[in-house]
This record gives C-alpha cells, sequence and structure tokens, in this order.
C-alpha cells in the first residue's frame, strides 16, 4: 500500500519536472546553436520583438539565446493566457495590484506549483516585484559554463510579457535577481508601461 | 479536489504549448523541406535527454523490475501517466524485444488538423516523445530504439515501437 502512494506522489512530482527538464534540454540545444556569433546576428534578425525596452536589454547583455527564449515565452504567453482564464474563471483586473495579486497567487500557482510574494511597489503603483524563493525553471538544471543565466530567466519573462499584452496591458518584465547568480532569492521585477487600446473596427462609434 | 484536477491539467498546457514552440523553432533553425530529418533528430534528442532526467528522479526509491516485459508495464502506466496524465490503451509484444505500445487519444497531436498535409508533419509532433521513450528506457538498462506513426487522425492514434537492442 506505501508503494504505491509513493509512486503517486512521485508521479505528480514527475510531471512538474517535465517542463522544467524540457526548457532545460532547449536552452542547452539554443546553447549549442548560438555558439558561433555571426550565425546569431543573422537568426536575430529573423526574429520580431514587440518590446523594444527588453531588445535593448539583451542586446547589452549579448546572449542571442536569451532572445530566443523571451520570444518564445512570448509566444507561449500569448496562448496562455486564454487557457488561465478558462479555468480560473478570474474577471478583469482594476488596477495593476489586482494583477500583481492574480499573477502570484493564482497562475503561479496553478502552472508552476509555487506562489511568490508581492513586494517594493514603485510610489506610483506602476512597477513591483515577484519574490520567489528560487528559479522555478532552474531546480535540477546545470548551467553551461560560459552562458549568461539569463537564458532561463528570459523564458518566464516572455510569458507574463504575452499574456498581459493579451489583456490590454504593455509591460516590461526582468529578472532583478536571481539565485543562479548567486542571489539569496529570485527577483522578477514588472512595470506597467500603457494600457493597449483595443482595435475597434472603423466606424464602430 | 476539483482544484486540484483543474491545476494537473494546467501542468498539461504549460508543457503543451512550450513542446509545440520548441518545435516551431528547431523547424525554423533548419530550413527547407530536406531538412526535415535533422529537426526530427534533434527533437527525439532533447526528448532524450528529458526521458533520461525524468526516470532518473523517479525510480530512486523504486524496487528493480523483475524482466524487461515489467520495465515496458512501468512506462505503459506509471511513466505514461506521469507524463500524459493517461495510461497507453494498448500493449503487445512478440515476447522477442518488440513491443508496439498504442495511445489513442495522443494528446501532443490534437493541435494538429486533420488533413493529409497535416501528415508529413506528424514526425516532429512524435519526435521528442520517442526520445522521451527511449531515454527513460535507457536510464532502466534497456538499449532501444523507438520510433512511433500515426494511424489514425484526428483519432490520434500513436504507435510506439520498441525494439530492445541486444548488445
Amino acid at each position: 500500500m506505501s508503494r504505491q502512494s509513493n509512486r503517486a506522489t512521485d508521479s505528480k512530482k514527475m510531471n512538474s519536472e517535465l517542463f522544467t527538464l524540457t526548457y532545460g534540454a532547449l536552452v542547452t540545444q539554443l546553447c549549442k546553436d548560438y555558439e558561433n556569433d555571426e550565425e546569431v546576428n543573422k537568426q536575430l534578425d529573423k526574429i520580431k520583438f514587440t518590446s523594444h525596452v527588453v531588445l535593448h536589454r539583451f542586446f547589452q547583455e549579448g546572449c542571442a539565446a536569451g532572445k530566443i527564449t523571451n520570444k518564445m515565452g512570448y509566444n507561449i504567453g500569448v496562448r496562455l493566457i486564454e487557457d488561465f482564464l478558462a479555468r480560473s474563471s478570474v474577471g478583469r483586473c482594476h488596477d495593476f495590484r489586482e494583477t500583481a495579486d492574480v499573477i502570484a497567487k493564482v497562475a503561479f500557482k496553478m502552472y508552476l506549483g509555487i506562489t511568490p510574494s508581492v513586494t517594493n511597489w514603485s510610489p506610483a503603483g506602476d512597477e513591483f516585484s515577484l519574490i520567489l524563493e528560487s528559479n522555478p525553471l532552474v531546480d535540477f538544471v546545470e548551467l553551461p559554463d560560459n552562458h549568461s543565466n539569463l537564458v532561463y530567466s528570459s523564458l518566464l519573462c516572455g510569458v507574463l510579457r504575452g499574456a498581459l499584452e493579451m489583456v490590454q496591458m504593455a509591460v516590461d518584465v526582468r529578472f532583478a535577481q536571481d539565485t543562479l547568480r548567486g542571489d539569496s532569492v529570485t527577483e522578477i521585477r514588472m512595470k506597467f508601461i500603457k494600457r493597449i487600446e483595443e482595435n475597434l473596427p472603423a466606424g464602430d462609434e | 479536489l476539483q482544484f486540484l484536477n483543474w491545476l494537473e491539467m494546467a501542468d498539461e498546457a504549460l508543457f503543451q504549448f512550450l513542446h509545440s514552440e520548441i518545435i516551431q523553432y528547431v523547424n525554423s533553425a533548419e530550413p527547407g523541406e530536406s531538412e526535415n530529418g535533422r529537426c526530427v533528430s534533434k527533437l527525439e534528442n532533447m526528448g532524450f535527454r528529458v526521458g533520461q532526467g525524468l526516470i532518473e528522479r523517479f525510480t530512486k526509491d523504486t524496487p528493480r523490475f523483475k524482466d524487461e516485459l515489467d520495465v515496458m508495464k512501468f512506462i505503459c502506466k506509471d511513466f505514461w501517466t506521469s507524463v500524459f496524465k493517461k495510461q497507453i490503451d494498448n500493449l503487445r509484444t512478440n515476447h522477442q524485444g518488440i513491443y508496439v505500445l498504442q495511445d489513442n487519444k495522443f494528446h501532443l497531436l490534437t493541435q494538429l488538423s486533420a488533413g493529409k498535409q497535416y501528415l508529413e508533419h506528424a514526425p516532429k509532433f512524435l519526435a521528442f516523445t520517442c526520445g522521451l521513450v527511449r531515454g527513460a528506457l535507457s536510464n532502466l538498462g534497456v538499449k532501444s530504439i523507438v520510433t512511433a506513426e500515426v494511424s489514425v487522425m484526428p483519432a490520434c492514434k500513436e504507435q510506439i515501437l520498441c525494439k530492445n537492442i541486444k548488445s
């Protein structure tokens, strides 16, 4: 009987590891693919970004794989939001504070099984931090030596950015602290940029 | 209890989206029809690494398997349920090292529309999973070749062939 229950809990754990391990395999592949810088620049030109702020930072970091995973994250986020809204039956958020709570307490819990805390609000209320005890995507992945850990962070940033864009919010998402870099916690900083106007068909007024 | 079910299905959705993005990426990195084989092989290798990683952690405390068939049953029940939320629907073997696993509703294929033009893309959607199984078997001491085919769409019946390689 106890053997069966061990298997059950292991099953659940194994499933949550599937996403993390798959993401790790993707990053390994990307780092392999983009070892050559010239190749990098060629590939980058093909990729469209919606947030010039994020693009600028990545150029500074010089990590191509990070740009790719951010874009992938964005694509995932754009689809994930529909899935999330269908599952959670959360209504429209009235302000950024409500958004923050929903992201931390509902979305993160639902998809990654963790609940980050929401802190460090800016005085204007347009920027906050999500604090995670660890980086949820890198529990058991080894970081290739000469690659920036920005690569691991950027998928998550992309997902948040893409998802919120679908609910008419343009946000900037970045990692402020990362346990991979030796910080004690992982901190995701989210800044509200502007509301995106929904496109109405001409002559609707 | 309802909420818990939702949480479990959410895992599935997230992985499905990531899987789909990975296929897109690998596809775009290898342009041209002739590169289909390279895509499939890249995806299979990724799956292999993940399969190894999953099993490594899962069977730390599980007692060893009696025989090869026991290993395959584990793949069909515990492993498949953990990864795809259901068991393999049918397992056949010739008792000489060939196993055919059948999943009648393989959810990674459900995104592909029915229709002949999508059948050529099906191998890319199966490659990662083949690697996953091969990687899992590898860590359980079974060296194999894993191939898959889609029998009927949109029923998405997937047959996995595990051929045990005797050294």
